[in-house]
Order: structure tokens, then C-alpha cells, then sequence
């Protein structure tokens, strides 16, 4: 095949072979100076080997997950200085666990936001909140009408009311719906999480969500030693590397061993309540049966687990003859079909 | 095979001739891609904080870019279809020209996409476990990679034939023509998808976003293949047929009035209606709460779609001066239009009602620059060693002299 040589071969001359070698001897040169930056990396910052060979949350078995919660742990040492204790805790069958808002009774302090911080690892700097709260204008409840940054010297503000949002943690959620690698997906008692060590980062479930609820890490968290919290399980807190997602999980290392939330913990007015929607004698159970409640958004179909309710007129245990007995409420209007049971007795 | 190295080797050898203009451009362009490369190398290094995108405003530059690019890469099939479908054979060597923009454009989206992971490290992670049919991500990334292969089986199979002297057989080219011009169709329909399926961003989801697409990308794409023949035209000895800028401005013609009137659906049911969720559109076309930093590009886009429309609907039409200001008005017109005018708005406010607006940072731009100026290399290098190949001063058995030309 080779019988059709070129003759430009034979002419390389010493000159244009100095030439071309200077040349490419430059450009291999210039290329490796533009990668530098990469020197500067810890291969450790992106899990180093077995975090890279590390198979997905689902996939692995217990001794696989042994490896990779050991690794965390010595991760967690070697970023923060800390002996931290990481489990992977697994979901009881028969839960199904679901969130309470009183609207009535939130005062906007943002003490939740706070406690979650500190309980979830989340990143000092930059600064990662999973809880938004809104200080609302009377008389809507358009959240673009809210005011993210409210800054008052006490509160609650008279003329505003609060509606902190965070994770409503959907039943039909947009965010694990378009994930190309399977990284974020809900739980069998309903909370939606995401694997750390498996998210590429392309932020497509941020985009997706209509709560706002999801964050990303754009560079290495920041945590200062004191304030790590060392017990830390897999699909929550553990702290997080850079270039992936993160949400709230309920605190799912807390409530899946009977605790409650911390941002519910840390409320002083117990405006949030929580617990298991499928137990008929919960509070949250109850709350649904009794109280006003809505959900956020509830036109985009997400059927979150998340709901906002608003304290009744009358006491929740008030018969209806009592509350006609009741001073300072007001009448009751007989309706037509009221009328008509009536007249068929 | 050996045969084939040989051939790669000797375009290889042949991107790096040309007279002191082409390694002009070649060396600015190197150097363009090189500091991008670096800044990427720091993105890497630093985390997409070097960006100027936050949680609020989640996808930038880089998205906007991407979009952009899946469309020149679909509207490259704009001069396959007249030679294949309305057998316009005077036009066939030119489809090369378009299928290497299609090639280039697309290698530019995956490298703008590989730019927009937090973790690229696991790219592999879409092998192991695609969360296919259900994200249109994963579909995405599937008609990307098709339409790569499609495109370089064709030209790179055609081209071969010519170097081997030899009449191309129709039954390994023609039939992937075909899949490829649907192909082209699915690729900016799908990406629209990426955007239009989302319900929590009423700005992005409206049913005529695919369409609008389309006609956009069918007037850009063109236009750049119009700039590129016309440069083609002046600096080699190829001959481009004046019937192929002819028939190229017809199809960008019909694509911009749709484009535009499209663009005025999306404005009126908008503002008429006036709901809470034109907030997006106001904010772009108007400014929304003291926050208008969009204002001025979307304004800058629809006056140069504007300019090109009315070139290309008088008869200044015709002169290649007034022609190519057009496509380069249309080219920026509708990149602001994808950019700008799409993909920032939608984040703009939140979901819950923040408005944080989104400027990029030097080192992004470093990074879209970077990619850019590697994709005009790619496309210089591929058009570069295909002219002689076409004209036939490059074969098996001749060896093109490499001396200057022009």
C-alpha cells in the first residue's frame, strides 16, 4: 500500500526539522502551562480513588457501603479535624413521613434556618440555607409579593405574616424526574435524597424544582472545625464535596431513629409539627383531617409533602352546637341543604 | 487501514500549511483556546464559584452557548435537504461544508456542557446508570452523540471517496442523509424539550418554545454557513455556485419571519394576559423591580433581526456586502435571543419570587471564548483539508503541493 511515498519526507532539512521541532516543543509547552491549575488539586477534595470507583447508593451492599462510610469518615478527619461517626439508616416500612406549617403561629425569627444549619453540615461559606422565609404582605399569598430579606430589629412584624419554604418533599417531584444519572430519588417513606458521591453536578433538578428547595456546593464547603456535627449519615448530613447538589432530607438521620426535625426542635412557637402521615393518631394526620391546609404551588402537580395550614376560628375539639353557643362568633347560616336534611327527618 | 492512518496523517500534516493569514488565524486561535483552557483548568480547580452563577440564576453562559450551538448544528441539514429531497445537485459538494459546521457545532456543545458540570470527573456515572426515557437530559445526550456520528460517517465517508478517486456508493451515505436530517430536527426539539418540560418555570414552559427553536436555528445556522462560503469563495481556489448562497438566503428568509412572528406570539399571550407569570418576560423586555439588566440585550437582538429582516426582504438582498452584514446581525441577533433573551431570564426571579440577576465572570468568559476559538479550529482544520481533497489536489496518489494558495 505504502508504494505511493511522498517525496516531501526526503527534503526535511536540519533547519526546517529545528524549526518544527522548536515549534511543537512551544505548543506542547503552552498546552501543559494552561493545565496548571490542575496541580493545585487535592485528589483527595474529589474522593480520591475509591470515591471514584464507589458504586451508586442503590448498588451497593453492606460491605461496600462499610468501605465507602468509612471513607467518609476519614474524609471528615482529614477536611475538618473531626472523629465523626457516619451511618447509613434505613427507612421503616408503614412511614411515610410529612411536614406541618402553622401560618397562624410563625413569627419569622428564622431560628429554624439556622438549626438546620447546624445540624446538616451545610457550608458556613458560602453560605447554604435549605429554609427561605418570607415576610408577606397582608392579603396575598403570592410568594413573588415576599420579602426574602427582611431585616427588623424584632419579630413578628404586625402588618406582614411568614411563610418560610424548604423542601416540600413531593410526591410526583420534578427534580429526581430529570436527573440523568439517578443521583437524586425519594425514599420508600417519602423523603427525596441525593447521593453526593454520584451527582455530576449539571444543576438540571435545580432548574426543575418549583420550590426553590435544592442548593449547590460551587465550591469546597467551609465549615469551621467547632461547629462540625459529627454524627452524620450517608444520604444526609455528612458534609458535602464540591460540585454537587444538596437538600433538606427531613433530617433523616434524626427522625428515621424517632426524633424530630431540628428546625422544628428549635421553634419557639411550635408552629412546625411532623410525623407519620400513614399513623392515624398523629399530629400530622390529625392536622390534616381538622385544620384549613394547602399546599404551595399546587397547580404544578408536585403533590408535595409540605403543607401550610392556618389555626381554625374555634377550638378544634368544639362540637358544631357549641360553637353556636360560642359569644363573639359569628352566626350561623343555615344553607339550603341543611334545610332539606332538616325536613326529611 | 493503513491506508486510512495515512490519509489522517497527511491532513494532520496539511492543518498546519497554508499562507501567513490562514496561520494567523490558526495562531490566534490557538492562543484564544489555550487561555480558555486554562480557565477552565481553574473552574476545575476552584468550583464553578469562578462563575458567575448562583442558586439563584443556576445556569449561565455555558447553557446559553450550548443552546445556541445545538441549533447551527440542526440547521446545518438546511443545504442537505435540497440536494437530497428537491435533488438540487449543483449544491451536493457544499453539503460537506454544512455537516462539518454540524460536526464542529456539536463537539463545541459537548465541550460547553463538560464546562457546566460541577464534577466531570464522573461523566462516566451516564454510562453506569442512565436515567433513560425519563430525563430529557439522557435523551439529549443520546441525539448529540448520534448526530456527531451521523455527520462524521457521512462527510468523513464521502471525503474518503474522493481521495480515493472513487464514485461514493449511495447505499453507505444516502440512507444516514436521511436519518440525519430527522436526527437534526430531534436534536433542537429535544434540547428545547430540556426547557419546555419544566412546570416550575412558566417562562420556559410554553408549547412554542420547539418551534421557535427551530426557525431560529434554521436562520442562524445558515447564516454562518453563508459566511463561511463566501470566505471559502474568496480565499481558495474552490468555486462556491452563486445558486447556493441563493437558495441558503430563501431558507433563512422563511426561518426569520417565523422566527419573529413566533417571538411576537410569545409576547403577546405574555403581556395581554398579564398574569403572575409573565414575571420572566417582564423582567427581560421591560425590567422588573428596579432590575433591568437584560433590557438592553433583548432590545439589541430584536433591532438586529429586525436589520437582517428588512435586507433580506429589499433588494439589497443581493449584494454580498449587505447580505453578509445580515447574517452577522442575525448571528448575534439570535445569540442574544437564546442567551439572554432565554435561558437567564427563566431564573429571573426564582420560584419563590427572588430577583438576583446574573453578570459572568472574566473567567467564564474565558472558558465560552476558549471553546469557541477551539471550534472555529476545528471547522478551519476540517474545511482546511477538505478543499483539496474536493478539488481533487489531494488523493491517494497525489500529494497536494503544500505551497500557498490565494
Amino acid at each position: 500500500m505504502s508504494t505511493t511515498q511522498t517525496p516531501v519526507k526526503k527534503n526535511i532539512s536540519r533547519r526546517s526539522f529545528l524549526r518544527t521541532g522548536t515549534q511543537v516543543v512551544a505548543g506542547m509547552g503552552a498546552f501543559v502551562a494552561a493545565l496548571k491549575p490542575l496541580a493545585s488539586i487535592d485528589p483527595d477534595d474529589f474522593g480520591g480513588v475509591q470515591g471514584f470507583l464507589q458504586k451508586h447508593y442503590k448498588e451497593m451492599d453492606d460491605e461496600d457501603m462499610d468501605a465507602a462510610l468509612r471513607r467518609i469518615e476519614a474524609d471528615v478527619k482529614r477536611r475538618f479535624d473531626v472523629d465523626a461517626v457516619a451511618k447509613d439508616i434505613k427507612p421503616t416500612t408503614g412511614v411515610e413521613f410529612v411536614y406541618a406549617l402553622n401560618l397562624s403561629r410563625c413569627v419569622g425569627c428564622r431560628k429554624c434556618v439556622h438549626a438546620c444549619v447546624a445540624e446538616n453540615n451545610q457550608s458556613r461559606s458560602p453560605e447554604i440555607q435549605y429554609i427561605r422565609v418570607l415576610e408577606m404582605p397582608k392579603g396575598t399569598l403570592d410568594i413573588e409579593k415576599g420579602n426574602h430579606h427582611y431585616d427588623r430589629p424584632s419579630v413578628p412584624d404586625l402588618d406582614h405574616f411568614y411563610m418560610p419554604i424548604q423542601c416540600h418533599q413531593c410526591a410526583n417531584p420534578p427534580c429526581t424526574k430529570v436527573c440523568p444519572v439517578e443521583a437524586t430519588w425519594t425514599e420508600p417513606d417519602g423523603i427525596t435524597v441525593v447521593d453526593y458521591d454520584w451527582c455530576i453536578g449539571c444543576r438540571y433538578c435545580e432548574a426543575a424544582c418549583p420550590y426553590w428547595a435544592r442548593r449547590f456546593n460551587f465550591t469546597t464547603p467551609e465549615i469551621p472545625k467547632e461547629e462540625v456535627n459529627p454524627e452524620i449519615s450517608y444520604l444526609s448530613n455528612r458534609p458535602r464535596p464540591q460540585g454537587v447538589m444538596e437538600k433538606c432530607t427531613f433530617c433523616l438521620h434524626r427522625t428515621r431513629e424517632g426524633k424530630l426535625p431540628a428546625c422544628l426542635e428549635v421553634c419557639p412557637v411550635g408552629a412546625r409539627k411532623f410525623g407519620n402521615v400513614l399513623d392515624p393518631e398523629s399530629e400530622v394526620a390529625q392536622i390534616l383531617r381538622t385544620k384549613r391546609v394547602f399546599v404551595l404551588k399546587e397547580e404544578v402537580g408536585t403533590l408535595p409533602r409540605f403543607f401550610y395550614y392556618f389555626d381554625e376560628r374555634y377550638p378544634r375539639d368544639a362540637s358544631q352546637d357549641s360553637y353556636e353557643e360560642m359569644p363573639d362568633m359569628p352566626g350561623v347560616i343555615r344553607t339550603h341543604g341543611g334545610a332539606k336534611e332538616e325536613a326529611s327527618k | 487501514m493503513k491506508e486510512y492512518f495515512r490519509f489522517l496523517w497527511r491532513c494532520f500534516r496539511l492543518s498546519f500549511h497554508g499562507n501567513w493569514m490562514y496561520k494567523t488565524w490558526m495562531l490566534i486561535l490557538s492562543v484564544i483556546a489555550l487561555f480558555g483552557l486554562n480557565a477552565w483548568a481553574k473552574q476545575i480547580a476552584g468550583g464553578l464559584a469562578t462563575t458567575g452563577m448562583t442558586d439563584q440564576v443556576s445556569w449561565g453562559l455555558y447553557i446559553a452557548n450550548f443552546t445556541f450551538l445545538v441549533g447551527m448544528a440542526a440547521a446545518a441539514v438546511m443545504l442537505v435537504i435540497p440536494v437530497y429531497i428537491y435533488k438540487n445537485h449543483e449544491l451536493h459538494d457544499l453539503v460537506i461544508f454544512g455537516e462539518l459546521l454540524a460536526v464542529s457545532a456539536v463537539t463545541m456543545c459537548l465541550m460547553f456542557i463538560t464546562a457546566d458540570l460541577g464534577r466531570p470527573d464522573r461523566a462516566s456515572h451516564l454510562l453506569l446508570r442512565f436515567n433513560w426515557p425519563i430525563s430529557v437530559l439522557t435523551w439529549d445526550v443520546i441525539v448529540l452523540n448520534g448526530y456527531l456520528f451521523l455527520n462524521l460517517h457521512i462527510c468523513g465517508y464521502l471525503i474518503w471517496c474522493a481521495y480515493n478517486e472513487r464514485k461514493p456508493a449511495r447505499i453507505f451515505y444516502i440512507p444516514f442523509v436521511f436519518i440525519a436530517i430527522f436526527w437534526a430536527i430531534s436534536i433542537h426539539t429535544v434540547t428545547a424539550f430540556l426547557y419546555s418540560g419544566l412546570g416550575g418555570r412558566p417562562f420556559w414552559n410554553s408549547a412554542v418554545l420547539a418551534p421557535r427553536f427551530l426557525a431560529s436555528a434554521f436562520a442562524a445556522g445558515p447564516s454562518f454557513l453563508v459566511l463561511t462560503l463566501l470566505l471559502i469563495g474568496r480565499f481558495t481556489a474552490y468555486e462556491i455556485p452563486k445558486k447556493a448562497i441563493a437558495t441558503l438566503r430563501s431558507i433563512i428568509t422563511v426561518a426569520l419571519t417565523i422566527n419573529m412572528f413566533l417571538l411576537g406570539c410569545e409576547v403577546f399571550t405574555e403581556f395581554y394576559t398579564d398574569s403572575a407569570h409573565a414575571a420572566s418576560a417582564k423582567y427581560l423586555f421591560l425590567g422588573l423591580n428596579g432590575y433591568s439588566a437584560l433590557v438592553p440585550w433583548i432590545w439589541t437582538a430584536i433591532s438586529l433581526n429586525t436589520f437582517a429582516l428588512i435586507v433580506l426582504y429589499t433588494p439589497v438582498r443581493l449584494r454580498t456586502g449587505w447580505m453578509s452584514t445580515a447574517c452577522v446581525a442575525m448571528i448575534i441577533g439570535i445569540w442574544i435571543e437564546k442567551g439572554m433573551g432565554l435561558i437567564v431570564p427563566g431564573f429571573i426571579p426564582t420560584p419563590i419570587g427572588e430577583m438576583v440577576e446574573y453578570l459572568p465572570t472574566q473567567n467564564e468568559t474565558l472558558v465560552c471564548l476558549g471553546i469557541w476559538a477551539a471550534g472555529l479550529l476545528l471547522y478551519t482544520i476540517l474545511v482546511r483539508v477538505t478543499i483539496p481533497v474536493l478539488t481533487g489536489k489531494l488523493t491517494r496518489t497525489r500529494l497536494y503541493s503544500t505551497g500557498d494558495e490565494s
